[in-house]
């Protein structure tokens, strides 16, 4: 992966005037995340963690952020996101049945379970579940369209680019109170934003 | 306990105190009322339309209870830097939603906290154009509102001045406005280009006015454009209800309730309603009232009329019409996104520094109603929700285009949408932690609709192109802001409240929010529920004045 702000980390902010008390804690709390599942079975965490790392792969060189903790910590603690769509069950239902069909459609398809499979053959899978390909009966009335647009890529990616890891890689100033920003303007930045690696 | 419980483990507003949101751990006293003693108002939502109204009848003599379902957040204290912590503000219980096009809610258009959606609006304050409350008469479509745009003006003005707006000394569209209390606030880089868009494309731009200050007032410092300012302002720049109306209301003896949540409206043998049964502190309470103002904005004060039906009033109250509930809008809030060979940098300032309402005042087009457009600001998680619902990217195609955040730039749209009586709220079978039935929400695009985002998108794609952005993709889907739901008009058979915000049915029942607005105009809301919210408090005293509450 190419680094594209070299040098720059979020976290060395830390105790800076951009990140507040209440900022600190946050950060530590997610960063300390239960590793362990709550919510999903042994199952579906097997799955689920198969499925996270195909829809945001992360570099070799660094210990991933836990996207299936964040996931299912999500739903232990019953986070809701104010809405859902009337094709589609509680969140809590719809996780659990949407990683038991996609599992079953693996294993009608390559008999083995999904966890198992190559990457380019999950990536065949997620990709039918994205355009509503897939027809087991695992699926009930619950359109896997729906359940990857709604559950899947919010629930994974949300998690992803709610890290400091994330932010060092897309250059974001990240937390910001109580000092926010000076140089406003088009290719104006402030010395405690990130700076692009602009080669030589 | 997660950060993110704190705020509402407990009531705050207790004990004769509420919170001091200027003062870390500091509190400001607070009348209270005996639940058997009958106020002559209760205030049901804090918000844009709530706030004011709490604070302008308690400022008049009244005795007033303002109740709200979320906490009473102390920003300096609370709020964390942080997009998904703040998720805290937003209504994030259960809604069903369906239609053809269902409204993604949550933090697009429902708050949960005192002083409502404006903790987390993006603080654009703008005016209706004048046509707008006489849409169907003055531009064909629609329906007219019972309020004249001159009367409007002045309480436009009121409000922008006890918000303390931020804005241009000349504003380019429409009649004559005073200039804004509070100078402008700088360009960031979004904004710049939106400007040269519009300057290429021969459109008048303004900076947007803007409810943060640009200088000290009152105890708010000036803005420092710290970005987060949908995810709670945590240094109390942002002039939202909270920081402003809410202090003004305890201030002249309001009571303000926190974490109540109101299930129903009692009504009495004679027809009026006497009170509302809330659920605060682990049990279900009655107070009693002479007057129910409903503001739950237009999910919740809908699903507050239909769920209190009673023997009396079968179809829920006040809906001798049957139109609570009907006619819900929302506005489209489509965007074009490009790429920059510079770096703009769009986290930085608040998100819409700069918009045109060309569009708004030009009528020479092939659909009805108008809109804005702004530049744009999302924050990591957003910008990653708008790549992957638009672009349907995951994998390492995600991963790629998220890299290029710094270099992005983008116009998002604010577009009328009509009223339509299929688009309603309804109550579904499930019910809430309250035992409350949840609101289902129905919502479909009709064809002007379409005809009016398809519009936005080619003149927002054309302004990007003139700035020289590259690798240009459309936002389709994406809407925001709500209205409708009790709409106000002249006649009793096709409107649920008056121009005074009264209910038809209940003289002692009244609807104080968004939900009231006939149409949507193309311009963010906030600022004209709060123009009618000054208004009704001044019909209140009129009619009490007379006798005739």
């Amino acid at each position: 992966m190419t680094d594209r702000y070299p040098g720059y980390d979020v976290m060395a902010k830390r105790w800076t005037p951009s990140w507040n008390e209440q900022t600190r804690r946050v950060v530590d709390q997610r960063l300390a995340v239960l590793r362990e599942p709550r919510f999903f079975s042994g199952a579906e965490w097997r799955t689920l963690n198969a499925v996270c790392a195909r829809i945001m792969p992360q570099p070799k060189d660094r210990p991933p952020v836990p996207l299936p903790a964040y996931v299912d910590e999500k739903l232990h603690m019953r986070r809701l996101d104010g809405y859902r769509y009337a094709q589609l069950p509680p969140q809590d239902v719809a996780w659990r049945r949407g990683l038991a069909a996609l599992d079953d459609e693996s294993r009608a398809v390559h008999g083995a379970a999904f966890h198992t499979l190559a990457s380019d053959q999950q990536d065949t899978l997620l990709g039918r579940m994205q355009r509503g390909e897939l027809t087991s009966v695992a699926w009930g009335d619950m359109p896997c369209q729906l359940f990857f647009e709604h559950r899947v890529i919010p629930d994974i990616t949300h998690a992803y680019y709610a890290h400091p890891l994330a932010w060092n890689e897309i250059g974001f100033g990240g937390p910001a109170s109580p000092r926010g920003y000076v140089r406003m303007g088009l290719d104006r930045r402030d010395p405690w934003e990130a700076a692009a690696d602009r080669g030589v | 306990m997660s950060t993110r419980d704190e705020a509402r483990a407990a009531p705050r507003a207790i004990n004769g105190r509420a919170p001091d949101v200027f003062r870390r751990g500091e509190w400001v006293p607070m009348r209270e009322h005996a639940e058997e003693e009958e106020v002559d108002f209760v205030v049901v939502g804090t918000g844009a339309g709530g706030a004011p109204l709490i604070a302008r009848l308690a400022e008049s003599g009244f005795s007033v209870v303002g109740m709200d379902a979320g906490p009473y957040f102390r920003p300096l204290e609370d709020f964390a830097s942080d997009e998904r912590e703040q998720e805290q503000l937003y209504w994030l219980d259960e809604r069903i939603c369906d239609g053809a096009n269902p409204i993604v809610m949550g933090g697009k258009n429902s708050g949960q906290a005192v002083g409502g959606s404006t903790v987390h609006f993006a603080m654009v304050s703008l005016r209706f154009r004048p046509e707008w409350f006489k849409s169907r008469s003055a531009l064909g479509y629609g329906a007219d509102w019972p309020l004249d745009w001159r009367e409007m003006w002045g309480y436009y003005q009121i409000a922008e001045q006890a918000l303390s707006i931020s804005g241009p000394v000349r504003y380019p569209w429409g009649p004559r406005r005073p200039r804004y209390p509070y100078r402008a606030h700088e360009l960031n880089g979004a904004a710049e280009l939106l400007a040269r868009g519009a300057e290429a494309l021969g459109m008048k731009w303004t900076a947007t006015p803007l409810a943060t200050v640009s200088a000290p007032h009152g105890r708010s410092p000036p803005c420092v454009y710290r970005g987060f300012c949908r995810f709670g302002c945590s240094t109390n720049a942002k002039q939202s209800q909270l920081v402003t109306f809410i202090p003004r209301a305890l201030a002249a003896g309001a009571e303000i309730r926190d974490l109540a949540m109101v299930g129903r409206i009692e009504v009495g043998a004679n027809g009026r309603v006497s009170g509302v049964h809330y659920h605060r502190d682990g049990r279900w309470r009655f107070q009693k009232a002479r007057n129910v103002v409903v503001a739950g904005y237009a999910i919740e004060t809908p699903r507050l009329l239909l769920a209190s039906a009673t023997d009396r009033y079968r179809q829920g109250l006040a809906n001798s019409s049957g139109l609570v509930g009907k006619n819900l809008m929302t506005q489209s809030n489509q965007a074009v996104f490009g790429r920059m060979a510079q770096e703009v940098r769009w986290y930085k300032g608040p998100p819409s520094l700069a918009i045109t309402e060309h569009w708004n005042y030009e009528d020479r087009k092939e659909f009805f109603g108008g809109y804005c457009w702004m530049a744009q600001g999302p924050l990591p998680v957003e910008w990653v929700t708008i790549q992957t619902s638009s672009r349907g990217l995951w994998g390492q195609a995600l991963r790629d285009a998220m890299e290029h955040y710094i270099h992005q730039v983008g116009l998002k749209m604010v577009g009328e949408m009509l009223p339509d009586e299929r688009n309603r709220v309804t109550l579904a079978d499930e019910k809430d932690q309250y035992g409350l039935p949840i609101a289902r929400i129905t919502y479909s695009w009709g064809e002007n609709d379409k005809a009016l985002i398809q519009h936005a998108l080619g003149q927002m794609q054309m302004s990007l192109e003139a700035v020289g952005a590259t690798d240009i993709f459309r936002q389709e889907d994406d809407t925001n802001h709500l209205a409708g739901t009790a709409r106000m008009g002249s006649d009793p058979s096709s409107s649920v409240v008056n121009a005074d915000c009264r209910t038809w049915d209940i003289p002692n029942l009244w609807v104080c929010d968004g939900s009231v607005f006939p149409t949507t105009g193309g311009v963010n809301p906030s600022l004209t529920i709060t123009s009618i919210a000054l208004r009704t408090a001044d019909r209140i005293c009129a009619l009490a004045a007379r006798g005739e509450l």
